[in-house]
């Protein structure tokens, strides 16, 4: 059969690392994907040996608008453990905090999305209704809705307040009870489950090969969770569970996204309870010569920073890997033997932004053929031939 | 319910199987172990396939005696990093490529290779990752004379 090209990309504008995709299809079905990535690279590496240990989490947050929290709390972890430093309980216990809250708004986002795609906004609407006063309450601890800036060599830059703990408490309480309705409508659903079961399958092998962490790996079986393996500030003093689904399709990891955030908001309840007092920061005077790594279970999976140092105030040496550059490399099997319908949602299964799916082109004899909105009411059909199906 | 120690039977074994490796712990959890860039291959191979690890990234740094490669490799059921640490001389740039069994290495070896100009032997598709289509293919910003010598380059536009 004659061989198409879809390009998928080449940029969308939220994600850190902008992404193209050039399906190769026969017919509706594809049968190989190139992956190409870098269009809108920063140089972090770069520029970081040019600043100041204390001005590297304002450039490190800059990477990911999404998990902004991330970057900054790896980054940190990094520095201390290349000093041997170890920062106060009390800052332990909000940098864990503020890291919870956001993997639920970044996996309500994906949520949101997922729903937007495969014809469902009914998901998209309810999900986002939820997820607009999380960001409120950002304002009102750190000041932003996003950039929180919370994470500080040796501590945290501002405490949570004890006359927030009752707001934050009130809103999880709303959440458990919208948490627990939006995973039930989500799985009970027919149609959505024949949209999502059985698609876009990476094996527990592949995902081992490929290296994949957080959700993605998750929902193929494959437990591994920083928080767990390998805890850092107050995760090994709360009592959660790890979420592991073992089908490795589109389903398995929403369901991963879904449960994942009541273990959070259990985290953030024992984190407020137990919030021991005095101060926030450590004074940290200089940074010996050394080496550190520092990980954090972001939402979309394990972050890795290394530095170096000299002894000077700047690092040597500075590597960022962030989730997405393992997960999306995955993508190379996922997507192999589905249909264009779902390939998008495939290719957004590791929670990348779905803006790359409304950049779409399809050409053919260099005449456009598909747009991105072709290509979202295409899913939209398959949506729709599902749903008579099970009317009847 | 944690595993707090590094497991000190898998260190055994990799400096009983490899005599030549230099293991330093930084701490319980982050293990840095010094071998020559002959043997990374077999190390790394040893590690994936027989104990299990996980390859994180691989970071370069240009260093005054050469081209330092970090594989960090996770081990997820004790949660400790080990760190197989290499260096390439700088007039011969050329180390053998992990891709053959792990597939993960593929872009970060690329990525390497553009930033440092180290050749991956055995690579399939070492074409740049992240620089753009025009950049030179001689240049390596991550090198320290980079910095220095090319502060004001102009990168060609596509014609």
């Amino acid at each position: 059969m004659l061989r198409r090209v879809v390009p998928i990309g080449p940029y969308h504008p939220l994600q850190e690392e902008p992404e193209f995709f050039k399906l190769i299809v026969e017919g509706e079905k594809v049968v190989d994907l190139e992956i190409n990535i870098g269009y809108n690279h920063r140089g972090h590496e770069f520029i970081s040996p040019t600043l100041t240990w204390d001005q590297v989490p304002f450039l490190v947050e800059r990477i990911c608008g999404i998990c902004s929290d991330s970057h900054p709390y790896a980054y940190v972890l990094a520095v201390e453990d290349c000093a041997h430093i170890t920062p106060p309980p009390r800052a332990q216990y909000i940098r864990t905090i503020i890291g919870e809250l956001e993997r639920i708004h970044s996996h309500y986002l994906w949520v949101g999305l997922a729903g937007h795609f495969i014809g469902y906004n009914t998901v998209w609407m309810w999900v986002w209704r939820y997820r607009e006063p999380l960001l409120d309450l950002f304002e009102l601890i750190m000041g932003n809705r996003n950039h929180y800036a919370i994470n500080k060599i040796g501590g945290a830059r501002r405490d949570i307040k004890p006359e927030d703990y009752p707001k934050i408490e009130k809103y999880l309480d709303l959440l458990e009870e919208k948490n627990a309705m939006f995973t039930n409508a989500v799985l009970d659903d027919p149609v959505i489950r024949a949209r999502l079961e059985g698609v876009g399958v990476l094996s527990r092998e592949d995902a081992i090969a490929y290296a994949v962490t957080g959700p993605t790996a998750r929902g193929s079986g494959y437990a591994c969770d920083v928080r767990k393996d390998d805890p850092y500030d107050a995760y090994d003093k709360v009592d959660w569970d790890m979420v592991v689904f073992p089908e490795g399709d589109v389903l398995a990891k929403a369901k991963v996204r879904l449960i994942e955030c009541d273990e959070s908001i259990k985290i953030i309840r024992q984190c407020l309870k137990n919030m021991p007092d005095g101060p926030i920061e450590t004074r940290v005077d200089d940074i010996p010569p050394g080496e550190g790594i520092g990980r954090h279970e972001a939402p979309r999976g394990e972050v890795f920073h290394y530095v170096r140092s000299d002894g000077s105030n700047m690092p040597v040496r500075h590597k960022v890997r962030a989730p997405s550059f393992m997960n999306i490399a995955s993508n190379v099997v996922a997507v192999k033997g589905y249909s264009i319908a779902d390939a998008a949602l495939v290719l957004a299964a590791v929670d990348p932004c779905y803006c790359c799916t409304e950049r779409t082109f399809v050409y053919e004899d260099g005449k456009k053929k598909y747009s991105g909105q072709d290509l979202l009411k295409l899913s939209w059909a398959k949506t729709e031939r599902i749903r008579r199906r099970y009317r009847k | 319910m944690m595993k707090k120690e590094y497991s000190k039977a898998i260190l055994e074994e990799i400096s009983k199987k490899f005599p030549d490796v230099v293991v330093k712990i930084h701490s319980a959890r982050r293990i840095y172990i010094r071998t020559p860039r002959e043997k990374v291959f077999e190390l790394a191979k040893f590690m994936f396939e027989e104990k299990g690890f996980r390859l994180s990234i691989a970071t370069g740094i240009d260093t005054r005696d050469g081209i330092e490669i970090i594989y960090h490799f996770s081990f997820d059921e004790a949660g400790t990093y080990y760190n197989i640490k290499t260096l390439i001389p700088k007039d011969d740039l050329k180390i053998k490529s992990l891709t053959s069994f792990l597939p993960a290495a593929n872009w970060i070896e690329r990525e390497i290779h553009e930033l440092l100009g180290v050749d991956f032997v055995g690579h399939p598709n070492l074409v740049p990752l992240l620089t753009a289509e025009t950049w030179p293919a001689d240049l390596h910003p991550l090198c320290r004379d980079y910095a220095n010598e090319h502060k004001d380059i102009k990168i060609k536009k596509k014609p």
